[in-house]
């Protein structure tokens, strides 16, 4: 049994990360949306960097920020004791 | 517990599985040529072949067990359930719309890859996690433990059911077209075929039969959706992974349109556009007089034609699609109208985002919505209960989304290469058109017409299907048909797969959280079951049926579900899960205000043509939803708290073992 102490620091790192994570989600979608056409100025490969952000950018982002968040998560559970076997 | 052995032998199955399909489109490519197999008969072996594996896992996974028949045993493992999740929630519009759209809305159609992405970071990170490690089988049971009582369960069903049925219908309908077009039969038939095909992967055995039905379809799908485009990449450029090669394409694109801009004849063949729009205008105007002298127009050209004029068939044929009555007319000529003022408009850039304000704010609007919406469907978070543990549940999402993306990341690639192809289609003589464009005019999904006869295909005057897009890729890289028909069973497999994941949500939120939990607890755990089994088969004759009328309705009602699911469910669950304080007062407030916002908006700006801050009905949610949260917190706050024993349910889902005594696994 963990503290109430515990309890709540736990959750509290949970919830800092999830902040982190939304942060990251909001920048790479809605953020270089907004400034998309500015990032379109820079072509790499042929490709209007504004677009293909939505396109392509921002989905393996979202990927990797689930793989990171999942990660993350299981290291808290280990540190707090409240992994699953 | 994650069990190795099982995942080993899952592994063996798949791929076994997956070598045979590959063996199959070898066999089938090797007839076609030595044997000049028809493409009807390739059509019916992919349909049959491949609805038969569905009902073979169907029948071997049959139970009669309820954690087996509701969440397949919560044995899923990560990866497996990933690919499920994946196939449950891509259907026929992700698979043959969407590259089409983005290849038609440029820049705008970006909305639907990101939104549609975007969301699994919310599941993952917001709500999957937690609603495992509650161990239920239902959303409604979810808002039943958390707020407490009946009121927040029939919510959850209400909402349940509204927002799959409708995208139940969809899939139903997306079968019916799939199946009549590959095997050219009626749409009804091809309905009732396709059924008969969803019900025997969800039938016998629920969620489990749909999980490995669904691992087999989502193998289907993804291949079909690769191997034309890969193909068409390597034809272009020598590189054959699209996903990084069509670059080229964008530039292309971008060059031809500055050229179209400001050419003569594409002026010319814009004014004729103009023109029309302004004759249908003033047809509009003149309602409803102007509806019946169209119609009168008709009948006595008819009359006026001797009976053995062969022109007779084409008024006939015009006459029975003349609108039925003046709100229909109003309906199709206001279509046609904007259809015309759209050709009308010069070509914009197909990478530029929208250049006003009121565009980008629907923009990021709908992408919002469509995040938040996909967080809120009820069959994509039935899907993370069946996962073996929590952490696995996080896995999944991963897994989901990465398997998702094969499949999202192609289809801007899609989307470039159709659109570069059309555009090397202007200039051209109507004598040299390549053949694919008049096989694809037959069925309407193409139409170029001169319309200022100059012989020479202008831009404006090409008019294309979104899905044209996909289904024609497999021509234009001059493959064998066997992949064009590989194409259409991946479409089938993509509508069948998710058709079966709506069809066992919607019959369980009937049979459990509605029958069950409300009316009948007392029932024996094998009644449930049969009870589940027998909706499931109602639900779906209903579906059916509602399909079989094809309502233009339907599509809209399916990109809608995402603001309402986005407006109602979303906030519920994860002020549940993350706002300790909410209780059942607040919640049940913030859906009825977030739902009912979202559906008067809905209903002005569709069918009264309000506006507000150039916000489309597709994108309604987005004043309902924040209001959905606001409320909810304020009235939270000035009610008592929820008891002590919520509290502890809160709890207890928030940590992943021990801490608090365990919920109600059955």
């Amino acid at each position: 049994m963990l503290t109430k102490e515990q309890l709540e620091s736990y959750w509290r790192e949970n919830r800092n990360l999830m902040l982190l994570v939304l942060f990251i989600w909001a920048i790479v979608s809605y953020g270089a949306a907004l400034i998309s056409g500015l990032l379109n100025k820079i072509v790499i490969f042929g490709f209007p960097l504004g677009y293909y952000m939505g396109a392509q950018g921002s989905l393996i982002v979202f990927l990797l920020l689930i793989i990171f968040y999942a990660k993350s998560m299981d290291n808290i559970d280990k540190k707090y004791g409240v992994e699953e076997e | 517990m994650v069990d190795k052995g099982f995942v080993e032998r899952l592994r063996k199955v798949y791929a076994i599985y997956t070598g045979g399909l590959i063996l199959l489109l070898i066999l089938l490519y090797i007839g076609e040529k030595l044997f000049n197999l028809s493409p009807v008969f390739i059509g019916y072996v992919f349909l049959f072949g491949t609805i038969a594996v569905y009902a073979t896992i169907g029948i071997i996974s049959r139970t009669g067990k309820v954690a087996e028949y509701y969440v397949a045993g919560r044995r899923v493992p990560a990866i497996f359930n990933g690919m499920a999740t994946a196939a449950d929630w891509m259907s026929a519009a992700s698979f043959i719309g969407m590259a089409g759209a983005l290849a038609l809305q440029g820049y705008n159609g970006l909305a639907f890859i990101m939104g549609w992405t975007g969301g699994y970071v919310l599941l993952g990170v917001l709500i999957a996690p937690y609603l495992r490690k509650f161990g239920a089988y239902t959303i409604p049971d979810f808002l039943d433990a958390r707020y407490g009582g009946k009121i927040p369960r029939l919510v959850g069903i209400v909402a349940t059911i509204i927002v799959s049925f409708t995208y139940l219908t969809a899939q139903i309908t997306g079968v019916g077209i799939i199946v009549s077009r590959l095997l050219g039969l009626p749409f009804e038939v091809g309905v009732f075929l396709g059924l008969a095909g969803i019900l025997v992967c969800s039938f016998l055995g629920g969620m489990k039969a749909v999980t490995w039905t669904q691992v087999a379809q989502y193998i289907v799908l993804i291949l079909a959706y690769l191997i034309p485009v890969t193909a068409l990449s390597f034809k272009y450029t020598g590189n054959p992974i699209s996903q990084i090669s069509y670059g080229f394409a964008l530039q292309g694109i971008e060059q031809k349109f500055a050229q179209l801009k400001d050419d003569p004849k594409e002026i010319e063949v814009r004014e004729i556009h103009k023109k029309k729009a302004e004759e249908l205008k003033a047809k509009i105007e003149a309602l409803p007089a102007s509806w019946e002298q169209g119609k009168k127009a008709l009948e006595e050209k008819l009359k006026a034609m001797p009976a053995e004029d062969p022109k007779r068939a084409e008024i006939e044929k015009q006459l029975k699609e003349y609108p039925k009555s003046p709100q229909e007319a109003k309906e199709k000529w206001t279509e046609a109208m904007k259809k015309e003022q759209e050709a009308s408009k010069p070509p914009k850039s197909y990478v530029a985002p929208p250049s006003d304000a009121k565009g980008m704010a629907n923009f990021l609007a709908l992408t919002l919505m469509l995040m938040l919406g996909t967080a809120g469907l009820p069959h994509v978070i039935m899907r993370f209960y069946t996962t073996p543990t929590v952490r696995e549940a996080r896995t999944s999402a991963g897994w989901a989304l990465f398997f998702i993306l094969l499949l999202y990341i192609t289809a801007p690639a899609y989307a470039a290469f159709g659109r570069y192809e059309m555009l090397n289609l202007v200039g051209k003589a109507f004598s040299e058109l390549p053949d694919w464009v008049q096989k694809w005019a037959k069925v309407n999904l193409i139409s170029i017409k001169d319309l200022n006869g100059d012989g020479i295909v202008q831009f404006a005057e090409i008019s294309i299907h979104p899905d044209m897009i996909v289904l024609a890729t497999p021509e234009i890289a001059g493959l064998p048909y066997v992949i064009a028909g590989f194409v259409a069973a991946g479409g089938l497999a993509a509508a069948l797969s998710t058709a079966d994941g709506l069809l066992i949500t919607i019959s369980n939120a009937i049979s459990h959280d509605l029958y069950y939990k409300i009316i009948n607890p007392n029932l024996s755990p094998s009644t449930r079951v049969k009870i589940g089994k027998a909706l499931l088969l109602v639900v779906a004759l209903i579906g059916a049926y509602v399909a079989s009328f094809r309502l233009a309705i339907i599509v809209e009602l399916v990109a809608w579900a995402f603001s309402l699911a986005g407006a109602s469910l979303f906030p519920a669950l994860v002020l549940g899960i993350w706002d300790k304080r909410m209780n059942k007062q607040g919640a049940v407030a913030g859906i009825i205000v977030g739902l009912g916002v979202t559906m008067i908006y809905l209903y002005l700006s569709r069918f009264q043509g309000v506006e507000l801050f150039g916000i489309k009905p597709i994108a309604a949610g987005i004043f309902g939803m924040p209001l959905n949260f606001i409320v909810a917190l304020i009235v939270s706050r000035l009610t008592p708290p929820p008891p002590q024993q919520v509290q502890e349910f809160v709890d207890h889902i928030r940590y992943p073992k021990g801490a608090v005594k365990a919920g109600e696994e059955e």
